[in-house]
């Protein structure tokens, strides 16, 4: 049967292509093992780097890809995310950990930070949350000082995902407090800098592959030269990173969503109950029917998404903010169907739905919970009809 | 450094069905892939060029549609690819085969290594690496599971079930490699953007020199009386989780059951 025709170029079917060859032969194998003994996938991500898949949204110029189309990169995460979600989100966070590179930095922080994330050679971690400051992003702590040609960093950031194993930290902290949001600043740090250390890792429900700790800074020093943009465009940087980030996080609700839906079809065409496939049943069809129409129809969404940004990203924050949300949704909605649709063994661990499940939930949480979204969806609403009169 | 890698494609799968009329395999319906031992002899040369520098030329003999597997190997790495095809070369068994490759390479100017997969996984005859060297009258060294090249010469382990050999030869050489030599590496994007446009060089019978008389199946000695799938042998029992001198005395017991012992 023919696939949807999205109108994807050559490049997107071939990153499709081989990143589905990569997840099923390299992750499927591990998946249950590295969520069981929650190991960081680093060997994976090394390969991916030689696959030049983790360099896709990195311009030419610094030794990325350079692909012209967001979508290139949400096609990867999505095919990726089909398999495991712990393995993508360590595999996307390189992405949120450089944006504020890509989005605010000079050339030569491009060049110096940028050319061995391509190569997968380095890793990348963004660090805005904190204890007291997760969606108020505006309510960050940690404070930058500046003091001749460096600024002391003191604070804790929280749930940093790829925190500990990234080389390449994008940190938010306050350099004028009493400016509240305005008064905040994106630094680079490296792993290794005196002054900075990591804290406890996480234990988590799921996602377990994925590392996330603590970042700790106790007079850490860092070079004035690692300050990105100007003082104070922190909150802007961060708000325009997750307009782009955001498609990240729905495509691999996408690609859970399908992931779930391939295994429960292919259960249910061959468990046998009261003589037949249980697939063969009306009650179990039209639920799949459904499952698969929110699943496309979330595909859809997220493709038309990538190709408004690709033309602007001005303004994108609403529709980056619907689609991370219904795609998310509809990721939990199918998981949770396919662990009842499987029954027992969708409970057991011998079956991958389980885990599909417990890794769903993640993504209505994080990179702005769906609330959150909610709220950024009608801010929009509000703004677009009062400018109509 | 110039090498050689000749790769077949093949059924994937392990599972292969033989029409019983024809004696053939069923290869409708079944998609093509490159023969795994092949894909570590590739994954063995690209090593070599990363290393050391090299160029990989990738031969397949086999049908227009050999042409994925070459693209494949491209993708991967490989600087040139070669497809040796001809009707003439239809029914080649592997003295055949061996022949037009070793042909084929003759061809492609200075060679200084060629690697084969250790065995093709339909035909399982491990032939053709032997068979091309002894064409082409270089030695062959079989079941290369370690290479090191220096100073000119192939330093070599060669795997055995029980253990193995080191072995230094000169080259040029055909080496036929085992799995547990490497990992093959999965394709790159830009490897397969490349692969997509490259133009794959096509050598006919005549092109290579070959004699009629020794290619297709004029040029094939071998018979084939009868092909079956051996009956299935019953998987035998593990005695796990259990001290080893109880083990022993169970499996004792059972054989004395069976009146083996």
């Amino acid at each position: 049967m023919a696939e949807m025709d999205y109108g994807l170029t050559e490049q997107q079917q071939e990153i499709r292509s081989i990143m589905r060859e990569f997840a099923e032969e390299r992750v499927k194998p591990v998946r249950a093992e590295l969520d069981e003994k929650d190991i960081f996938p680093r060997e994976l991500l090394n390969e991916l780097g030689k696959m030049d898949l983790m360099g896709l949204y990195i311009p030419e110029e610094y030794g990325g890809f350079g692909a012209e189309s967001m979508l290139d990169f949400v096609i990867a995460i999505e095919e990726l995310s089909r398999v495991c979600i712990g393995v993508s989100v360590s595999y996307a966070a390189n992405a949120l950990g450089a944006d504020p590179i890509i989005i605010g930095g000079s050339d030569e922080q491009k060049k110096k930070y940028l050319a061995p994330l391509a190569k997968g050679e380095k890793l990348a971690a963004f660090a805005l949350t904190e204890p007291n400051a997760g969606s108020d992003a505006g309510g960050i702590q940690t404070t930058a000082v500046k003091k001749g040609d460096k600024y002391v960093l003191n604070g804790t950031k929280q749930w940093i995902t790829n925190g500990g194993e990234a080389d390449t930290y994008s940190v938010m902290a306050m350099t004028d407090r009493s400016k509240g949001a305005r008064g905040a600043s994106f630094f680079i740090l490296e792993k290794g800098m005196p002054g900075f250390t990591f804290g406890k890792k996480e234990n988590k429900m799921g996602i377990r592959a994925s590392a996330t700790r603590e970042l700790i800074f106790e007079d850490c020093e860092v070079p004035a030269a690692n300050l990105i943009g100007r003082e104070g465009m922190g909150f802007i940087i961060a708000m325009k990173t997750f307009d782009v980030s955001r498609p990240g996080i729905a495509a691999q609700g996408v690609g859970l969503a399908q992931g779930a839906l391939d295994e429960v079809i292919n259960y249910a065409r061959q468990r046998v109950q009261f003589g037949k496939p249980i697939i063969a049943n009306q009650g179990y069809q039209w639920t799949l029917a459904d499952l698969a129409t929110k699943t496309e129809a979330a595909r859809a969404l997220l493709y038309s998404v990538c190709r408004t940004a690709d033309k602007s990203t001005k303004d994108i924050s609403k529709y980056s903010a619907m689609i991370k949300l219904f795609a998310t949704d509809v990721a939990m909605d199918v998981t949770t169907w396919a662990v009842q649709l499987l029954g027992g063994y969708g409970y057991m661990k011998e079956y991958p739905v389980e885990k599909m499940m417990r890794d769903a939930k993640i993504l209505q949480i994080y990179e702005g919970t769906n609330q959150v979204q909610r709220d950024v969806i009608g801010a929009a609403l509000i703004k677009e009809y009062a400018s109509k009169k | 450094m110039h090498i050689v890698v000749c790769i077949k494609q093949v059924p994937g799968t392990t599972k292969v069905q033989i029409n019983p009329e024809t004696n053939t395999l069923i290869r409708e319906g079944v998609e093509a892939i490159i023969n795994p031992f092949d894909e570590n002899a590739l994954e063995a040369a690209l090593v070599l060029k990363e290393t050391g520098g090299a160029k990989v030329t990738v031969l397949c003999m086999g049908p227009p549609q050999a042409e994925t597997a070459l693209r494949e190997s491209m993708a991967r790495g490989a600087d040139d690819i070669v497809l040796l095809c001809d009707r003439a070369f239809a029914g080649s068994d592997t003295w055949a085969t061996s022949y037009a490759l070793a042909q084929g390479i003759r061809t492609l100017g200075a060679v200084d290594l060629v690697f084969c997969g250790k065995q093709a996984i339909d035909g399982d005859t491990a032939q053709v690496g032997p068979g091309v060297a002894e064409f082409l009258g270089w030695p062959v060294i079989t079941y290369v599971r370690k290479l090191e090249v220096k100073d000119g010469k192939a330093l070599i382990e060669r795997t055995f079930e029980d253990g193995y050999e080191k072995i230094e030869a000169p080259l040029p050489c055909v080496l036929t490699t085992v799995k547990e030599m490497n990992v093959p590496r999965m394709a790159s994007l830009k490897g397969r953007m490349r692969a997509k446009k490259a133009e794959i060089k096509v050598l006919t019978a005549e092109a290579v020199k070959a004699d009629p008389k020794e290619i297709g199946l004029k040029g094939s000695p071998t018979r084939v009386v009868k092909i079956f799938t051996p009956p299935k042998k019953s998987s035998g029992v593990r005695i796990d989780g259990t001290e080893p001198s109880v083990a022993a005395r169970e499996i004792v017991s059972r054989l004395k059951e069976q009146k083996v012992i």
